[in-house]
């Protein structure tokens, strides 16, 4: 099986956010930078699936030399090998036509991404992805099961979830519970560093929409402390 | 300049995001025409749109719609907005509206914008602010193409009812059987419940009430504020709760007008779920905990004690 799984770069869930230049930039001093925790997930049921039934897995992001690091995380984790398209992610659609172009005419059976990445918080590359590609897109998956060439999926909808059940190829936007986080042990480490990282250039330059500017939420304003005894003055 | 806005519905009345999405259309401009797929809402439900600001409604009478196949409604609402000329269509962001949306923006060759928290600036071109960073900050984006298609989260228009009442009419699109390649084959949905990102009252356990057995006197407080009921993600890890429960960074995000934390210590990744709350009550016997700092309301003290009294003082209330 020929699995697609692509991961963005992106700053750690702990970290506090702020911007610079007026605005237009994300501050990245002090910030640590991660796999997209969805991505995570995608990548983790990536390597279960290569486990189950063989095949390879090349993993994809858009973005700056910055993010070789994290590419190289995805490697060492069990991707067989990477490709970085060499831009700043400016938009979504932007995103999606690197990823379709990429896997036009590549014959991955499945793609893989997370149901969001936590910068941009889209959800919607996945869906634009499938339709340029002309395959299915589900998302949010929380189960995958590959039979033969069909796909069995668990999709959470709002109080429950729906069995959903489609023939590859297609776009799955993961997460949890779909697999375990994995993390790279000492030999997927040192396998990562000669794996092949190849660098493209993007394909288009086409965008849907621009920055105007960045934005902090007003502080919030001091908590209330109300005493354990007198509950009732909360209801009041 | 028609708006089209797709509308969702559950146990057969239209969900209030929807009605959200249009006010969200009427407050643009232009005529707002709202599509319903399936023949799960009856006509004057239907109908009843008008009191929200849409002039008609399209209704898609096909039982297959019934069931929420992503590429199926995408091929529906794309012809809809080439069949009524509309050059915008605006939706709540949803499990399904949000898939949808992306599919429709690329066949329409329209700019895409999901997580939209406020009504648009369109005195100088299309511009729109949208939650980002799991709603840490917010960017403010120019929509740059002639079509937009536009997915808001709760809250992002205030519902007003004008009155009046819309246009039902039937639309049939065409669909083939390779729209509904992809088959839903099962359903497995909490009914009656109040879902929780529609609720406006959320009362949400963490690890810090001990067990499973224990979540009685927080649906005991949830059903006595008609509110819905949360947990962190731990809880519904070890399998205390339905994983459909879990907010937060990667669970549910909620926007309640009340968000209400018992034994709930406050880690990033759980605010992450929750800061658009309007006000925030944390029940916790920790002081400390970081959950304090990001509420309007604190009460230090143990769950076992105050949630019990909480629920009584609510009851004499009454
Ligand atoms: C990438 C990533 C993503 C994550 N995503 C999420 C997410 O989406 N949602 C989420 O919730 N977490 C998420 N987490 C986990 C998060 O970091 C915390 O571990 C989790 O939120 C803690 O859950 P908790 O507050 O229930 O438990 P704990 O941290 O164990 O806190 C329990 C609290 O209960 C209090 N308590 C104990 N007994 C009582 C009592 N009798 N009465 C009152 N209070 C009491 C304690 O003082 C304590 O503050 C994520 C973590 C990572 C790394
Ligand atoms: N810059 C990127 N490079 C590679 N994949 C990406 C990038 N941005 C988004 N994706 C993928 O698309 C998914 C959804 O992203 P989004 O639509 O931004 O929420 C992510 O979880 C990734 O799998």
């Amino acid at each position: 099986m020929k699995l697609l799984v692509c991961i963005t770069h992106v700053p750690d869930t702990t970290s506090k956010i702020s911007f610079t230049d007026d605005d237009q930039k994300f501050d990245q001093t002090g910030v640590q930078f991660i796999i997209g925790p969805y991505d995570d997930y995608a990548l983790a049921r990536a390597v279960e699936l290569k486990e189950q039934s063989g095949g390879s897995i090349t993993v994809l992001n858009v973005g700056g030399s910055e993010t070789e690091p994290t590419i190289r995380k995805a490697l060492a984790i069990g991707a067989d090998e990477a490709v970085r398209v060499n831009a700043d992610p400016t938009d979504s659609l932007f995103v999606a036509k690197q990823i379709a172009e990429h896997a036009k005419d590549s014959g991955y059976d499945l793609i893989l991404m997370g149901r969001e990445s936590i910068d941009f918080n889209g959800g919607m590359v996945h869906g634009m992805v499938g339709e340029m590609l002309g395959i299915p897109s589900v998302s949010p998956v929380m189960t995958l099961d590959v039979d033969g060439d069909s796909v069995k999926m668990s999709r959470e909808i709002e109080g429950g979830k729906e069995v959903v059940e489609a023939k590859m190829p297609l776009v799955a936007g993961c997460q949890e519970p779909i697999a375990e986080w994995k993390i790279p042990n000492m030999r997927g480490i040192m396998s990562a560093r000669t794996k092949p990282l190849n660098v493209v250039e993007p394909v288009s330059d086409e965008v849907s929409s621009t920055l105007e500017k960045y934005e902090l939420p007003p502080a919030k304003g001091a908590v209330k402390m109300i005493d354990a005894d007198k509950v009732s003055e909360l209801v009041d | 300049m028609a708006t089209l806005v797709f509308v969702e519905s559950a146990e057969g009345k239209i969900k209030k995001t929807s009605l959200e999405a249009v006010v969200y259309a009427a407050a643009i401009g232009g005529d707002v025409i709202a599509i319903a797929l399936g023949t799960e809402v009856d006509d004057s439900e239907l109908a009843g749109l008008g009191n929200y600001g849409a002039i008609k409604v399209l209704k898609v009478s096909d039982d297959r719609l019934n069931q929420g196949v992503i590429q199926a409604y995408a091929n529906v609402l794309n012809q809809a907005m080439t069949s009524m000329g509309s050059d915008i269509l605006v939706l709540a962001n949803s499990s399904l509206g949000t898939p949808v949306s992306a599919r429709v923006a690329i066949k329409q060759d329209a700019s895409l914008v999901t997580n939209v928290t406020e009504l648009p600036d369109t005195s100088n071109g299309f511009k729109v602010k949208r939650s980002i960073y799991t709603g840490k900050a917010f960017a403010n984006v120019e929509l740059t193409k002639a079509r937009k298609v536009i997915a808001i989260k709760k809250n992002a228009a205030e519902i007003k009812e004008i009155g009046g009442s819309a246009a039902v009419e039937e639309f049939s699109p065409e669909l083939t059987d390779s729209d509904f390649e992809v088959a839903i084959t099962g359903v497995d949905k909490a009914t009656g419940d109040i879902l929780l990102p529609e609720a406006e009252i959320v009362v949400s356990g963490g690890r810090g009430l001990k067990g499973p057995e224990n979540w009685g006197m927080i649906e005991d407080l949830a059903q006595e504020l008609e509110a819905a009921t949360g947990c962190s993600k731990p809880v519904s890890d070890i399998g205390w709760r339905p994983h459909h429960e879990h907010v937060g960074q990667t669970g549910v995000k909620v926007s309640p007008t009340l968000y209400i934390a018992v034994g709930i210590s406050g880690a990033i990744q759980h605010l992450a779920g929750v800061n658009s709350s309007k006000y925030i009550v944390v029940v916790n016997k920790d002081e400390e905990a970081p959950f304090f700092k990001a509420a309007d309301y604190g009460i230090a003290g143990d769950a076992f004690d105050v949630i019990p009294k909480l629920t009584e003082a609510l009851k004499a209330a009454r």
